[in-house]
């Protein structure tokens, strides 16, 4: 062994803020590649938002009204998390626990539209089966919704800790990630939002 | 309730297929049999499945590579004797069988041998190089193991229930899709591939935080040893590269599931995107498995020349240049698809432009053999038969990339020839080349090494015999993957081609030879400095096996070569003064129970068992929130204990220290 190596602080050693750091570096790589995952479907959804092989297209399938209540809907859940992730900073538990209840209402408010706008297309004979665009476009939009409904759960998971356990130092840092998680899902909304749904129905 | 899955389903379809299956099977019993009659059940599950030490994961990882390179070799071997009787059709193996074989053969060499082995190897060194006492992140590291455990588990219980897939290791649709491959093959080659796929996504993030955000304190970036840096960049590509694979397999597995039309012939279908998505993944990943063989050369090259590596500077930036220009080069894998001539261009251009760099490391190890004090050690054989052999590949490669000759020589055996000319030298051989160097590290004993020269002569004159000839078939326009051919003129390549599979075969058989002579002579052999080969590194500075924690306390780096500093400096094999407590990781049994829920999970989606997909999904979701919850998983090792098993090292020195320069 080598000695030179004065004994090293033992804050170099992965426990507090090392340990969420190198927790939140890894996070960001894997919304990376999550954003790798998402980009790769709008370029596919690119080239095929023609191919509708006599089927509908998306004028007739899209509603503004609808794609915007999800979009009011998913914004103001980021919002309100802040505010859970600001009320986990001030150590207040009980206003996290309602901030991020009303999150997950608001999420699960998002889910249910477009589970209902789906079922609508669905019941239309505008399946995902139908072309190659609506294979395109329920990926996609699949994507994006499956992404916000592990979201979701896991907003249960991390209510239950908050409640569980308190604001503890592990708790908190895996609130962080989830707040990285829950707004990067609003990005690829507002995407969705301005590849799919507004060049669709103007 | 069992889905499509039928008595059906079991190999009886020809004589050779059932046999592989008996042999899977039996193999599977023998270990069995085995482990339980050694009673080391206990001892295996709770020292090495449910390990999370990083130099543990990295010795299974290994494991799983060499068998696995065994199956994909009896894959090849198969299909060069096929091919050598094969004139008007003379094999032994129907089309259908033959289709699997070179399937398989592509699917594992690439996806679990190559991707295990060059794992393993990061695992095994990475860590310890840097000074640090574990991955970032050391539970994922072993869920990362267990998924890719369980993609390759999928690709062996396709040789006993159902039949593999036909299509191809790249799986090109709309031969892939529902209409043309109604089976379950390419399902299970689906399945395989988004399993572990997911698996190295994991490592790569894990890596990039690990050598980002644990260096040793006074380990700058540019202090990281060439194998580091290498393994930095592939672990970039890994993190960035692999969400590609991901939509490509998805993408088809949802054509081929719920009937959608992402790559089929009507519908609006785009089959040509399916190229562009598998290569977008498909070309860095060539770069993610050579990188790292790379770094183990210039390891290897400089401690086996006794000097500083030449030019370490140069090979870092060239090394950053391919991992960032592997990105623009993937539609050379299709430049007979139909692009415009500018396109083409382009990515011929881009294509030659790799080159260069890789150009500049050929340099970098010449001139660092170049005056130096060389022992040939079998992993310095390695990298002096790779640097031969990767430079004729590289200017195949060259050939190819101008896309009027890619024209003549697209799908030919010369495309077959050029890359397993990269491929065998540029990757088996660094892996080789890392497992034989860095082999004492992990167990305190050397290898035996007139074997390990043996395997090294048997492979590369096999190589040369196997591949040499199919670049002339090549040229004669012979097509690859070609079950039977009525040309007589193909025929004496093809019977030289299969002499080199012999003697390959051969070099395989040294490599198991060399292992099982090194445990039975270990006493013998064995090495109590932990720096068998007067090393410049800091893996070479801890014992060997290392213990649990790496370095009892973490050494401080002043130079590129921390080593060789601390030696100029006399400061090796100091006790220190005092020890502390280190916090360690648990053992977990998470990451092998999602493995296998993954495991059955693939095969209820291959088979159409809904139930057991619904019930597999639910399980692996509680696991994981369980362990989400888990604030406990770390502990402490004492100071006490840390100086009891540092104790008895400095005991084991005692004698050998002054004997050392």
């Amino acid at each position: 062994m080598n000695a030179n190596v004065t004994a090293v602080p033992s804050h170099h050693q992965p426990e507090g803020s090392d340990a969420h750091d190198q927790r939140a570096l890894g996070f960001w790589l894997y919304l990376m590649g999550d954003a790798v995952i998402f980009g790769l479907l709008f370029m596919t959804y690119g080239i095929m938002v023609g191919n509708t092989a006599g089927g509908p297209s998306g004028k007739a399938l899209f509603s503004l009204n609808n794609a915007a209540l999800e979009t009011a809907l998913l914004l103001v859940s980021s919002t309100t998390f802040g505010f859970a992730s600001l009320a986990s900073r001030a150590g207040n538990r009980p206003a996290v626990l309602s901030w991020l209840l009303l999150t997950f209402v608001l999420g699960a408010g998002f889910i249910f539209l477009e589970i209902r706008e789906f079922l609508g297309m669905i019941a239309a004979g505008a399946g995902p089966d139908r072309s190659g665009f609506l294979s395109a476009f329920f990926t996609l939009v699949g994507t994006h919704g499956t992404h916000v409904s592990v979201g979701l759960v896991w907003i249960l998971i991390m209510s239950g800790q908050v409640f569980l356990k308190g604001l503890s130092l592990p708790v908190t840092s895996r609130l962080f990630r989830l707040g990285l998680f829950w707004h990067f899902l609003d990005i690829a909304w507002v995407g969705i939002f301005s590849v799919v749904y507004l060049p669709g129905l103007l | 309730m069992f889905g499509k899955l039928t008595i059906e389903a079991l190999p009886l379809y020809s004589a050779i297929a059932a046999s592989g299956a008996l042999i899977t099977v039996g193999g599977a019993f023998v270990v069995f049999v085995v482990v339980t009659w050694l009673k080391a059940w206990k001892y295996l599950w709770t020292e090495w499945l449910t390990s999370v030490d990083h130099k543990r994961i990295g010795v299974m990882y290994i494991v799983l590579a060499l068998i696995m390179l065994m199956r994909g070799f009896v894959d090849a071997i198969m299909m060069r004797a096929q091919q050598a009787m094969a004139l008007d059709a003379g094999g032994y193996l129907p089309p259908e069988h033959f289709d699997q074989i070179f399937s398989s053969h592509g699917t594992i060499m690439i996806f679990f041998m190559a991707m295990p082995f060059m794992t393993g190897l990061m695992n095994i060194a990475v860590p310890l190089q840097i000074g640090t006492r574990d991955v970032a992140f050391p539970f994922l590291n072993s869920l990362s193991l267990w998924l890719s455990a369980a993609g390759a588990a999928l690709v062996m219980v396709s040789l006993v229930i159902g039949k593999f897939s036909t299509a191809g290791w790249t799986g090109y649709p709309p031969y892939s899709g529902i209409e043309y491959n109604p089976g379950v093959g390419v399902d299970y080659w689906i399945w395989a591939l988004l399993i572990s796929g997911f698996g190295s996504t994991l490592t790569g993030i894990n890596f990039v935080v690990t050598i980002l955000k644990r260096r040793a304190p006074g380990m700058g970036l540019m202090r990281m040893t060439p194998f580091t840096w290498t393994a930095l960049c592939t672990s970039v590509l890994m993190a960035f590269a692999f969400p590609g694979l991901t939509v490509a397999c998805g993408l088809l597995a949802l054509d081929r599931l719920l009937g959608m039309h992402f790559f089929t012939n009507g519908q609006g279908g785009n089959m040509m995107n399916y190229p562009n998505l598998f290569w977008i993944w498909g070309h860095p990943e060539v770069y993610i498995l050579i990188l790292p063989a790379f770094g183990v050369f210039s390891e290897v090259v400089s401690t086996f020349s006794k000097k500083r590596l030449f030019g370490y500077e140069s090979l870092v930036y060239a090394t950053a240049a391919i991992a960032i220009l592997s990105f623009t080069v993937w539609l050379h894998h299709f430049f007979t698809m139909g692009s415009s001539a500018n396109v083409n261009a382009f990515f011929g251009v881009t294509t030659m432009i790799i080159a260069v760099p890789t150009g500049v490391k050929v340099f970098n190890w010449l001139l660092t053999m170049y005056r130096g004090r060389i022992t040939f050690h079998p992993s310095m054989l390695w990298t002096v038969g790779f640097i031969v052999t990767f430079v004729i590949g590289g200017m195949t490669g060259v050939l190819l990339a101008m896309p009027p000759a890619d024209f003549l020589m697209h799908n030919t055996t010369f495309l077959v020839a050029h890359f397993h000319n990269m491929i065998i030298p540029g990757m088996l051989f660094g892996y080789l080349a890392g497992y034989m160097y860095w082999f004492p590290k992990a167990f305190g004993f050397k290898m035996n090494e007139p074997w390990g020269v043996a395997a090294f002569w048997f492979w590369t004159i096999g190589f040369y015999l196997a591949f040499m000839p199919l670049y002339v078939l090549g040229f004669m326009g012979m097509p690859r993957r070609m079950e039977q051919y009525n040309d007589p003129t193909w025929q004496p390549w093809l019977l030289a081609a299969a002499g080199g599979a012999v003697l390959i075969l051969i070099g395989i058989a040294c490599l198991v030879i060399q292992l099982a002579v090194s445990i039975r002579d270990r006493r013998k052999a064995a090495d109590v400095t932990g720096d068998p080969y007067d090393g410049r590194t800091l893996e070479w500075a801890t014992s060997s096996p290392p213990p649990p924690y790496n370095f009892a306390v973490l050494p401080e780096v002043r130079d590129r070569e921390p080593l060789v500093d601390m030696k100029e400096r006399g400061v090796v094999y100091q006790r220190p003064r005092a020890y502390e407590d280190i916090e360690m990781p648990k053992n977990s049994a998470v990451g092998i129970v999602l493995g296998g829920l993954a495991f059955v999970l693939g095969f209820g989606v291959v088979w159409h068992i809904w139930w057991l997909v619904i019930v597999c999904g639910l399980a692996m979701w509680v696991t994981l929130a369980l362990r989400a919850s888990d604030d406990d998983s770390e502990f402490v090792l004492s100071a006490a204990e840390v100086e009891r098993i540092e104790d008895a090292r400095y005991r084991a020195l005692g004698n050998q220290v002054g004997s050392r320069p």
